[in-house]
């Protein structure tokens, strides 16, 4: 058995299979089973090492060869995989609540598995390629079938696909500037192009626009997933820059470059979700503050610590956004928008999407109790020791999600007085959502619970962590 | 010295059709002009790969020219003959395609002391594209247009890129985007109403 075979060529399979399923149930249970399967897969069977189960010895060999360069998962990645399709299976079983499972689980399951070869390719650089490749396949999962594309889409794909070159080459110049590093004119162009296309890829402020306007136009399921999906992977293969790169890692302007971008991330989304009156819109700008969350947790001294910021909060935006969605799609399945004036009052018929909504927002802005608040406080922990000034407007952004999450509260629980209470959501529905926002409050309460995953993850870049 | 002719011949080739791209109407004219593109792509990306390799260049961006021409076939678009043969905005849409190109002529020099041993023809070649297709870009909302130019800037890039990178793996995955591209465009265009569509962008 072979681990890129495994963790990429099994599910694209499995994703290619899925497209001629039309069974929404059987889709998402194909897709939820196939991806937990893989997760326990990564979770138990270590890679490039023999496990005997009685007589018989397994081993997963971590690399495999295309074309002269290899796709390797090592032993390191695991982590990674099991939370990545962890995280992927609570998706994929939610999609039949959403009822979205024919279009997210054959190409979710594609993009999925095209972040992970992203991973896993030498040189790390391709990853550039890996992730382009999946926000294409984003595209059908974002304008179905019948359906006008939007500007929102088109952005979309302009972004990512404008991203690529831009890394490619920066790559091949960040090698020269190895060569010859007093070369200040060519390290200043290279970080100049490297920094451009993470800023295409990541949504970096102000090249953020398609996020709010894909929130109009497509189900806020799929738009979630890609929100969770491809920033994640983005943040990992920009820790590999970091990781491969010395001169790069310890450069003062860079630290200062991360902390200025992800300030303004978290300050002008956070601003705008305090402002917003739709409320798949609020999500989408909430997902820019996360983002700005992890690049600003980058800039955090000392590196093993930023590490450990980064990845303290993969579990809690996965979890957050899967359960905001999903309440999303359940409650526009009802209504005729998610603006403000179409979703006032819904909480006396639909009780647990609206608690879905508030808590995955207030968990987001870290709000105590709730996933989001230990890599919150971590975070501002770490950069109140860098500076007092960033934690400061840190707050701001905060402050902006909670006014957000307050607005939204208010809006979804104004009906008139005596309209009855009910339980418009399916079962499925419930107890999908029950187990994310029961998620939510174990990963605030007891954080610990998740430690043995992360504490390996340091380990995939070996310069940058501990 | 066949070599060098060639180069600067698949130059020639861009500078005429590039700019003219981003003036026609006719979807006809545009993908017959990007098949141009790409056949130039494949003389400039030759002076660095093999013929073998850089055939992967001419034969993918042909492959992805047709998705792009049997989905409009199919579409059958409701023509208007009295429409002329040019978009609006057509002068300014030249003056800015030539100021580009210009701005890419006198910076080539410059450029190539950054990247030594690419070769004049390939910089310029390659940033034309590249930047013509960036301004063209910022003008358009059209999807057939947003995709076209998405290819052209991709196709530059590979000009640039293949000069310094010679990886298999590499050429086979952007192959790999470039048709992935053009089957997303397809699929775009399919969704697209034909008469939201056939409104030109900003101008």
């Amino acid at each position: 058995m072979n681990a890129p075979l495994l963790w990429i060529g099994i599910p694209l399979l499995v994703a290619a299979l899925s497209l001629f399923i039309p069974n929404e149930r059987f889709n998402a249970g194909l897709g939820g089973l196939t991806a937990l399967s893989l997760s326990v897969v990564a979770l138990f069977i270590p890679i490039d090492s023999a496990l005997l189960i009685g007589p018989i010895s397994l081993k997963i060999s971590a690399s495999l060869q295309i074309f002269g360069r290899n796709l390797t998962l090592t032993t390191a990645d695991g982590s990674l995989l099991v939370i990545l399709y962890g995280i992927a299976a609570l998706w994929f079983f939610g999609s039949e609540a959403a009822g979205v499972a024919r279009r997210l689980v054959p190409y979710g399951l594609g993009i999925i598995a095209l972040l992970v070869a992203s991973i896993a390719v030498e040189p790390f650089l391709y990853a550039a390629i890996f992730i382009e490749m999946a926000a294409l396949l984003g595209i059908p999962l974002l304008t179905p079938a019948g359906q006008m594309p939007g500007r929102g889409a088109l952005r979309f794909l302009v972004h990512q696909t404008l991203a690529m070159p831009f890394i490619l080459f920066a790559g091949w110049m960040l090698a020269g500037v190895e060569s010859s590093p007093g070369d200040f004119a060519l390290t200043l162009q290279a970080a100049t192009m490297l920094g451009l296309g993470f800023a295409f890829l990541l949504a970096v402020f102000p090249l953020y626009s398609w996020m709010p306007m894909l929130a109009e136009e497509s189900s806020p399921y799929v738009m979630g997933f890609l929100f969770w999906g491809l920033p994640t992977i983005t943040i990992i293969f920009g820790l590999g820059f970091l990781d491969r790169y010395t001169w790069l890692r310890t450069s003062a302007a860079l630290s200062s470059t991360l902390q200025l971008s992800g300030i303004l991330m978290v300050v002008a989304g956070g601003l705008w979700a305090a402002f917003q009156r739709h409320l798949g819109r609020i999500m989408a700008y909430v997902a820019v503050v996360e983002t700005g969350f992890a690049i600003l947790a980058l800039s955090i001294q000392p590196p093993a610590r930023a590490l450990e910021v980064v990845f303290l909060s993969m579990i809690p935006r996965g979890l957050g956004l899967a359960v905001w969605a999903l309440a999303l799609t359940i409650l526009l399945r009802r209504v005729d928008s998610l603006r403000f004036g179409s979703v006032k009052g819904v909480a006396r018929t639909y009780p647990l999407a609206v608690s879905g909504v508030v808590l995955a927002h207030l968990s987001a802005a870290g709000f105590p109790l709730l996933a989001g608040f230990p890599p919150r406080l971590t975070l501002w922990e770490g950069l109140a020791g860098n500076s007092l000034l960033l934690a400061f407007w840190l707050l701001i952004g905060i402050l902006g999600l909670l006014t957000g999450a307050l607005r939204s509260l208010a809006v979804l629980v104004m009906a008139p007085e005596y309209s009855p209470w009910g339980l418009g959501e399916t079962w499925v529905q419930r107890i999908m959502l029950g187990v994310g926002v029961l998620g939510l409050f174990i990963l605030g309460l007891f954080p610990q619970v998740v430690r043995p995953l992360l504490e390996n993850l340091p380990l995939m870049f070996i310069h940058f962590g501990p | 010295m066949t070599s060098t002719i060639f180069s600067w011949l698949a130059v020639g080739i861009l500078l005429l059709a590039v700019p003219t791209l981003t003036v026609v109407r006719d979807w006809r004219w545009m993908l017959g002009l990007l098949a141009a593109i790409y056949l130039a792509v494949f003389l400039l990306v030759l002076q660095h790969w093999p013929l073998a390799m850089s055939v992967v260049k001419l034969v993918t961006g042909w492959m992805g020219t047709a998705a792009l021409g049997m989905t409009l076939l199919n579409r059958s678009l409701d023509e208007d003959g009295r429409r002329s043969f040019f978009v609006e905005g057509s002068p300014f849409r030249l003056f800015g395609a030539g100021m580009v190109i210009l701005l890419v002529v006198s910076a080539t020099p410059r450029i190539e002391a950054v990247i030594p041993g690419i070769g004049q023809s390939v910089l310029v070649g390659g940033l034309a594209l590249v930047g013509v297709g960036l301004f063209h870009l910022g003008m358009t909302s059209d999807v057939l247009r947003v995709v076209i130019v998405l290819l052209i800037i991709l196709a530059g890039f590979e000009i640039l890129y293949a000069a310094v990178e010679t990886s298999i793996l590499v050429a086979a995955l952007l192959s790999a985007v470039t048709l992935g591209l053009a089957l997303t465009g397809s699929y775009l265009i399919l969704q697209s109403n034909p008469e939201v569509e056939e409104e030109e962008g900003l101008l």
